[in-house]
């Protein structure tokens, strides 16, 4: 049976200030989403939200995995049901070496209910697999070796991300812009590497500004996000129209959010 | 194998008055300048005792709860006490020679015969001060650690009771680690442990040497010396892993001294005690000697945890390279004073020195001040102190990939520490203390 990842009527509030405002959506395993929106229309954070951030608070509504809620559930119980967040701004852990990192990750993905302290899998077994990804990944090995994105460039550390994907193996994948600072090849590996990755194991919701990364990973279905609300759902031709052509005619489509949106800007713009 | 000496008597004076001195010279045997020794050593503490301690050097240490008069010597181990529980290397490993003191007396003194036939000699101070009264002579508390230091090396100096001493002939080398153990098992102890190493030109040896509580409730004292005299071409490891309980008192110096192009590479845990001061120095005597400083700290609870060290460079072309790194949670304080000291002889010197620290509540604290004092005018001294916060941003990457939080904590712990563990050569070492360091955290509690 394949799963579904369900969002209904999702608010957020970050400290105290309301950003989503009632999100629908829904993702089974095996599909791939595109959400589109203008900056700061909240697409990180739904992300951050469905991976579980503290300071994210759920304000209203439900996150679902086959009916189960994950409202109280922490990142990390959600990493191990099978949610994963690629970073639009992968984070640094300095000491941290990038295979000892995820050799825990993938034990608890693996095992969700090993306790800390309890043995991680077989050294042999995790290097074998580890060294394969990478070089399906065409990364260097030494950077298994390497300090968690100490001193990688952006597209490195894009990579790391869709490394850890592939060895998480998730059922449910949001990449936050994760094509935006890549140069070409890069974006071509990535997206080569995630179309091969993400096969009928994986709902997929890919946020991006730009259309290489869909091109590999045609999505089913195109969503655009304005003032933290989901005003457009389509197919792929959605996406082209919207890179083509911009937000314009989006928000002449949608008045109430787009006016919200300006409020919003004015509101930022006058506390600066 | 040599037998333990039992150089004490059953009954101790409570104190450290006058008469009280005169009764534990009454239980010592030793030899005449040893006595002598002693007798100027309690002078001067007599003498720094009327005197108010250094307000420069105590004043961010809050040693005023500290009361001498709560501790006493004692002549008697206990017996069957337990440290099994504990991180230490000793529950990890066998080792060719092995001395352990509980209670300021030695009860277990051993080295193979394998290292014994090539003269080396290590065993517990008390024995081998009288066995080898004229070799360790000129090295005991003249050259290192010296009794007119301050009130506490003077108290040491007067009233030691054992410690561990190495001692390695010209040229020869000992590969595998040699063990000691300093043990405190019963309420209200002092321990005034010595550890004396000596190495001759060329000789090579490890020593690992540790601190232990019997349990966690019993009130502990431990004034203590370390000597390492490092010969020419010699080198030296040493280690010391300081797990005394929380309710112990730590006083201690601590002094190396390097000859020409000898090394030493030193290696501190500092882990137990309510509270800790420690002078560590090192003095680079001869051209092309080195020194490599790695300390490891980790203060919990209200532990305070304070570290005055010196590099002194005293010759050309020496070299000393420090790096702390201690992690701080609860309501816990480090305190690190930092000195690189150049002699206007000691030219083409190269001194580093640094203190990293990784804050992981916002109600400790760390101060670390490091110093530099240069009177040569063609050298090349750095030095570097930085204090960060465990970042949330860190925890909740971590996390998204399934670990706990704990789990991310201590992965970002053990990062924080991998530069200086990255230099600690011996693996047991590492062990331990990355032990130490999940049960600081908590894990598998
Ligand atoms: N931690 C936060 N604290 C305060 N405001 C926040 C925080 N996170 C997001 N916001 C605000 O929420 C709104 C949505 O931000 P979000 O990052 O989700 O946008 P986005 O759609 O991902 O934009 P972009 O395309 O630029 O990445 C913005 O106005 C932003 O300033
Ligand atoms: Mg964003």
């Amino acid at each position: 049976m394949s799963s579904i990842l369900k969002i209904t009527d999702l608010h957020i509030a970050v400290d105290g200030k309301p950003i989503l405002k009632g999100v629908n959506l829904e993702v089974k395993q095996g599909e791939i989403h595109a959400l589109m929106g203008p900056n700061g229309s909240g697409k990180s954070t739904l992300a951050y939200a469905l991976a579980g951030h503290p300071k994210y608070e759920i304000t209203g509504g439900d996150i679902e995995i086959d009916g189960a809620s994950l409202n109280e559930l922490d990142a990390n119980e959600r990493a191990r049901l099978g949610m994963f967040l690629a970073f639009q701004y992968p984070v640094t852990i300095p000491g941290v070496r990038v295979a000892d990192f995820l050799r825990h990750a993938v034990t608890n993905r693996r095992d969700p209910d090993r306790k800390e302290g309890e043995n991680l899998m077989p050294m042999r077994e995790f290097r074998q697999e580890l060294r394969g990804r990478m070089n399906e990944l065409g990364m260097d090995p030494e950077f298994a070796r390497r300090y968690l994105n100490d001193g990688f460039s952006g597209g490195e550390k894009k990579r790391m991300e869709i490394l850890q994907m592939a060895m998480l193996k998730p059922k449910f994948a949001i990449l936050d812009e994760t094509d935006s600072g890549l140069d070409s090849d890069a974006v071509k590996v990535v997206s080569e590497g995630l179309s091969s990755l993400a096969g009928p194991e994986t709902g997929v919701l890919i946020i991006t500004h730009h259309e290489r990364l869909l091109e590999f990973n045609r999505p089913q279905f195109t969503h655009v996000m304005l003032a933290g609300r989901i005003v457009e759902t389509g197919d792929a031709s959605l996406a082209h129209e919207l890179h083509a052509n911009g937000y314009t005619t989006v928000r002449e489509r949608h008045p109430a959010e787009a006016a919200e949106e300006q409020a919003e800007r004015e509101e930022t713009l006058a506390t600066v | 194998m040599s037998t333990v000496t039992v150089n004490s008597a059953p009954s101790l004076p409570s104190g450290f008055t006058s008469d009280d001195f005169e009764v534990f010279l009454q239980s010592r045997v030793e030899p005449v300048w040893v006595t002598q020794r002693r007798r100027v050593a309690f002078e001067l503490f007599q003498a720094k005792s009327a005197e108010e301690l250094d307000p420069e050097e105590w004043k961010r240490i809050p040693a005023r709860a500290f009361r001498p008069e709560k501790f006493s010597l004692t002549g008697k181990a206990a017996i069957g006490f337990d440290t099994a529980q504990l991180p230490l290397m000793q529950n990890r490993a066998e080792f060719e020679g092995a001395v352990v003191h509980v209670d300021g007396s030695a009860t277990e003194s051993r080295l193979t015969e394998q290292l014994a036939a090539k003269g080396v000699i290590f065993g517990d101070l008390a024995t081998v001060l009288c066995q080898q009264a004229d070799l360790l002579e000129p090295h005991f508390a003249t050259k290192a650690v010296l009794p007119d230091t301050d009130r506490f090396a003077a108290w040491h100096g007067a009233f030691w009771t054992g410690g561990t001493v190495l001692f390695v002939p010209k040229g020869v080398q000992v590969d595998a680690p040699l063990y000691s153990l300093v043990a405190l098992a019963q309420d209200g102890v002092a321990d005034f442990s010595h550890t004396l190493v000596i190495l001759e030109d060329g000789a090579e040896a490890t020593l690992l040497e540790e601190t232990a509580s019997g349990s966690p409730d019993i009130a502990g004292l431990h004034v203590g010396a370390v000597e390492l005299l490092v010969g020419k071409e010699a080198r030296l490891r040493y280690v010391q892993l300081q797990n005394w309980n929380q309710k112990s008192w730590h006083f201690a110096h601590q002094c190396g001294r390097v000859e020409g192009n000898g090394s030493l590479q030193w290696t501190v845990g500092g882990l137990g005690s309510k509270l800790a001061h420690i002078h560590q120095d090192v003095h680079l005597d001869g051209r092309g000697a080195e020194a490599q400083v790695n300390g490891v700290t980790f203060a919990k609870d209200r532990q305070c945890l304070s570290y005055y060290t010196q590099q002194t460079h005293n010759a050309p072309d020496t070299r000393s390279d420090l790096l702390y790194k201690d992690v701080l949670t609860d309501e816990s304080r480090v305190i690190w004073r930092g000195m690189i000291k150049v002699e206007p002889e000691a030219q083409k010197t190269d001194g580093y020195q640094r203190n990293d620290s990784l804050l992981l509540s916002p109600t400790s604290r760390c101060d670390a001040i490091p110093g530099l004092e240069i009177e040569a005018d063609d050298v090349r001294c750095t030095h570097g102190a930085t204090a960060g916060r465990v970042d949330v941003d860190q925890i909740f990457y971590a996390m998204c990939r399934g670990l706990t939080e704990h789990e991310a904590m201590h992965i970002i712990v053990q990062g924080f520490l991998q530069t200086v563990t990255d230099r600690i050569p011996v693996e047991l070492v590492r062990e331990t203390l990355d032990k130490a360091v999940e049960v600081k955290l908590g894990i598998g509690e």
